[in-house]
């Protein structure tokens, strides 16, 4: 059998991104959230948050640790495996992945090292400095990641000269028509999937009854959190909705689900659409919603899949059920959260075990709809890969053959098992330990010592040898 | 500004790049695969106390060429990448281990022995796939019409596998000097003693591919004959090495040698590029052909260049300084 190189490196990527993605989903809310302890500690001078603070830097250090190795594989995917997408395109992507090395890897990357090992050569206000720029890097790496993204979403601010792409307004580029909404959506994203995280952390703790004054700042920190944080974001998702009707009708119809033009148009809530057959099966619809949801006006009309041409649609299935999981899990963190609020407000918020489990359970919920949005929207994206101009197809090495891309797709599986496989055993170990109110003594070389993250820092007893 | 000169700027901010990049990155991977042999835990965690806050900072050079590459000279970053797929994979493959490894090794005790060997191969293998890069490169690429139009295999050759060998030597050389710099009692006089048989290493291997360049490349050797006054790059390094060679590791001045070290690689770096200018690729891709539109390189310019890239140099040298002075080590690294 031929294997096909596309085909393979399109797994490729999706796979390595994907992976990749997970850890700043967390470490871009974590990161901002370490700032905010630190300073309230700084101010208050209570202890407590001294705690969650040597606690969740070693969660961050983890997550970050693994967050950079995956990311600094994505930086050379475009080289090699999309050759001429680079070559294309690079003109405009290329900047835009400068301007994030330049200005945000450096930050995290440098900083990092001060916050994990700098807490007594320091003072402490360029501490807080320090945390404050490893999260304004993680942000600005957000910013232009989704500029990127974002124009080859919805390509404007260009020329087509000699068959080369060349930039011609900057402004347009960045702040191109989806890029706000887009990268708003992305970040609050990342800020629902932290607070979910450290909610569920703390309800983990209180139904083990164990590290309760802690426990309970993070339950309420974080159910707060994302109380606040998911009514904008499902508006942003609305909005998000809105774009890609306007620009993107091939992902739009993919995503609504309905085959014809329908006026008024039904939502489709499931079915199993048919490709081959272009048709849903097992649909469950209700009439007029679709027109609602799609323009605020129960009656409009809605374009069906089927206006596309065959050869410019999306596969449908994963943006179709990719968008559903999302909205799914964000009505979900939305019950949790406001129903934890009430539930606090009322005060029997540490009495209700099964809230608490559910709290607790919730916690992939963040990364999982992250990582279904990706797929709605790089998915919805095919087949080009900048939307109009490249297809996919034409973008690939072409000197690559089908059996390089597998192999080194096999060995990133590989690979990948074991550094995560380990990576996530040793978070899983720090969240069960929890936070730790005295620095943990040092027992000789062969015993539990000190974690990489958090127990080197405060720990003026320990004896220096010089 | 001319096109001309913005070309040059990114050229040179990369040229830049790539020598901070051989220098920093290189002396923790250096440290990396000195822990090899590394007797007992009491030294390797010294070593690693020496490189543990700033070497991801060093790699995130390799992430700014990169980009830097992407944005300023799309065609290089292409074909490069391209030409040295299975490499490159190798090469992240190393990255990876090596970079969880430093988390990891802390994490977990009993595997601690796993992700020190994966600290050590790690360092290894991506030392020697950017040695044989840069022998490749040196041997030349196949392009057609602007594109690599290879095997992706060249990089097994005779030559490439020399550098990637002789890179391992010179990163480790460049690890030892930063030992003696940071560390003291045991490790300092190992380190110091290793200065010498490596820098002859270094020296062999610096020759062989010198005169081997001249004579496998006519084009090369015309350009030393038309401007002989660059024999001043090569010589500055070999009076460098001279001086590091009458010294050893016995120095009053602890930052002797790596600065030493570090001009030696400067040499070295500036002979290679001054051989090869204007080409980009070796005889194939010249700076011109490879540039980005005018608009990329004016926007990386005025944000990256004018502003980022000086903060960037501003900050990189404050947290060198925090970290200042001979490590301490007891209980927790860092210490
Ligand atoms: C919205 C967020 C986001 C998205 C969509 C991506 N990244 Fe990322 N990336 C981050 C947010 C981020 C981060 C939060 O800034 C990380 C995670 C942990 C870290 O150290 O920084 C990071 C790390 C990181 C690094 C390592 C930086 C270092 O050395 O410190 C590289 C090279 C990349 N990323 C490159 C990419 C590429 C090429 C992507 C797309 C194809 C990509 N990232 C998607
Ligand atoms: C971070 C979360 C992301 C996820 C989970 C994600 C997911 C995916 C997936 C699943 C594919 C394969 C699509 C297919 O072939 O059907 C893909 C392709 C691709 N995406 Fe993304 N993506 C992400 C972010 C990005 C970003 C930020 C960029 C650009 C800067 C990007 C650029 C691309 C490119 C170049 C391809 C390869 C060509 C293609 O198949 O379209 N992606 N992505
Ligand atoms: C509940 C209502 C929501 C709606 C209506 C919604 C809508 C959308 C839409 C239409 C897209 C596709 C955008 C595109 O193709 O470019 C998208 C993408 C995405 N969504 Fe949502 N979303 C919702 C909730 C959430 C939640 C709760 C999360 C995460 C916690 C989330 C995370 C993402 C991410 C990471 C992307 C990909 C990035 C992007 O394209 O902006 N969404 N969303």
């Amino acid at each position: 059998m031929e294997l096909d190189p596309v085909l393979l490196s399109r797994i490729q990527f999706g796979f390595l991104i994907t992976f990749h993605i997970i850890f700043p989903a967390f470490t871009i809310g974590l990161a901002a959230w370490l700032t905010v302890i630190e300073a309230t500690r700084q101010v208050t001078g209570r202890e407590i948050y001294r705690r969650l603070f040597d606690f969740w830097i070693r969660i961050f250090a983890l997550s970050f640790g693994m967050g950079v190795v995956s990311g600094i594989v994505m930086a050379f995917q475009f080289g090699t495996n999309w050759s001429v997408l680079s070559e294309q395109t690079g003109s405009i992507q290329g900047p835009l992945l400068g301007y994030e090395a330049f200005t945000a890897f450096f930050l995290e990357a440098s900083f990092f090292g001060v916050v994990l090992f700098g807490r007594d050569r320091v003072p402490a206000w360029f501490f807080l400095f320090a945390c404050a720029m490893v999260a304004l890097g993680t942000t600005a790496s957000s910013f232009w990641i989704m500029a990127n993204n974002s124009w080859m979403q919805v390509p404007v601010g260009h020329a087509i000269v000699d068959g080369h792409i060349v930039p011609v307004n900057w402004r347009e580029i960045i702040w191109g028509p989806v890029f706000k909404i887009r990268w708003l959506h992305m970040l609050l994203a990342a800020y629902l999937t932290t607070a979910t995280c450290v909610a569920a952390a703390g309800a983990w703790y209180l139904l083990r009854r164990v590290h309760v004054p802690e426990a309970r700042l993070m339950l309420r920190w974080g159910l707060g959190l994302a109380a606040v944080v998911i009514m904008p974001q499902m508006w942003l998702g609305h909005l998000n909705g809105e774009y890609i009707g306007e620009h993107q009708p091939s992902k739009f119809t993919a995503v609504e689900g309905r085959w014809e033009t329908e006026a008024p148009a039904r939502l489709v809530l499931f079915a199993w659409p048919d490709a081959a057959a272009e048709k849903n099966h097992f649909e469950i619809a209700i009439p007029k919603l679709g027109s609602f949801v799609d323009s605020l006006d129960f009656e409009s009309s809605q374009p069906g899949i089927k206006t596309i041409p065959r050869d410019e649609r999306p596969p449908i299935l994963i943006p179709f059920f990719g968008f559903r999981i999302m909205v799914g899990l964000g009505v979900l963190i939305w019950a949790i959260a406001w129903g934890g609020v009430v539930l606090i407000l009322t005060g029997v918020v540490e009495r209700s075990r099964l809230f608490l489990w559910a709290t607790f359970l919730n916690f992939p919920s963040g990364f999982v709809a992250i990582i279904a949005g990706w797929f709605v929207a790089e998915v919805g994206r095919q087949p080009w890969v900048v939307f109009g101009i490249l297809k996919t197809a034409d973008a690939h090495t072409p000197t690559l053959t089908g059996g390089q891309v597998l192999g080194s797709l096999i060995g990133f599986a590989v690979v990948y098992l074991i550094v995560y496989g380990f990576g996530f055993a040793y978070l899983y170990r720090v969240f069960r330990v929890g936070p730790q109110s005295a620095p943990t003594p040092v027992p000789g070389a062969t015993g539990a010592r000190p974690l990489a993250g958090a127990g080197r820092l405060d720990d003026p007893s320990q004896p220096m040898e010089d | 500004m001319d096109l001309a000169t913005l070309q040059h700027f990114w050229a040179g901010i990369i040229a830049f790049a790539i020598l901070v990049y051989v220098i920093l990155d290189g002396f923790d991977l250096g440290v990396g695969m000195l822990f090899a042999f590394a007797p007992n835990e009491r030294w390797r965690e010294q070593m690693h106390a020496s490189i543990s806050p700033v070497w991801d900072g060093n790699e995130t050079w390799l992430v700014l060429i990169g980009a830097s590459l992407f944005g300023a000279f799309p065609m290089v970053y292409a074909i490069f990448l391209s030409a040295f797929y299975i490499p490159v994979t190798l090469l992240l493959f190393a990255l990876i281990f090596r970079g969880v490894s430093f988390e990891f090794r802390h994490q977990d005790p009993a595997h601690r022995g796993l992700w020190d060997w994966g600290l050590i191969v790690g360092s290894a293998v991506a030392t020697f796939v950017q040695g044989a890069a840069i022998g490749t490169m040196v041997e030349g690429l196949v392009v057609v019409d602007g594109r690599y139009a290879g095997t992706g295999w060249e990089w097994v050759g005779l030559f490439p596998i020399l550098c990637g060998f002789g890179l391992m030597v010179g990163y480790m050389l460049l690890g030892a000097c930063w030992l003696v710099l940071k560390c003291r009692g045991a490790v300092y006089i190992w380190a110091g003693d290793l200065i010498r048989p490596l820098l002859l290493g270094v020296l062999v291997f610096l020759g062989i591919a010198f005169v081997y360049a001249l004579w496998s490349r006519f084009a090369v050797m015309a350009r030393w004959v038309d401007l002989p006054w660059m024999a001043v790059l090569p010589a500055t390094g070999a009076i460098c090495a001279m001086l590091l060679y009458a010294r050893g590791g016995q120095v009053r001045r602890d930052w002797a040698p790596f600065a030493l070290v570090a001009i030696i690689f400067l040499a070295a770096f500036a002979t290679l590029a001054a051989s090869f200018w204007p080409y980009m690729l070796p005889f194939s891709v010249t700076v011109a052909e490879a540039a980005a539109p005018r608009s990329s390189l004016a926007f990386m310019f005025w944000g990256c260049g004018l502003v980022a890239f000086p903060a960037v140099l501003i900050y990189t040298a404050v947290v060198y300084w925090i970290f200042r002075g001979k490590v301490k080590t007891g209980a927790g690294y860092g210490h």
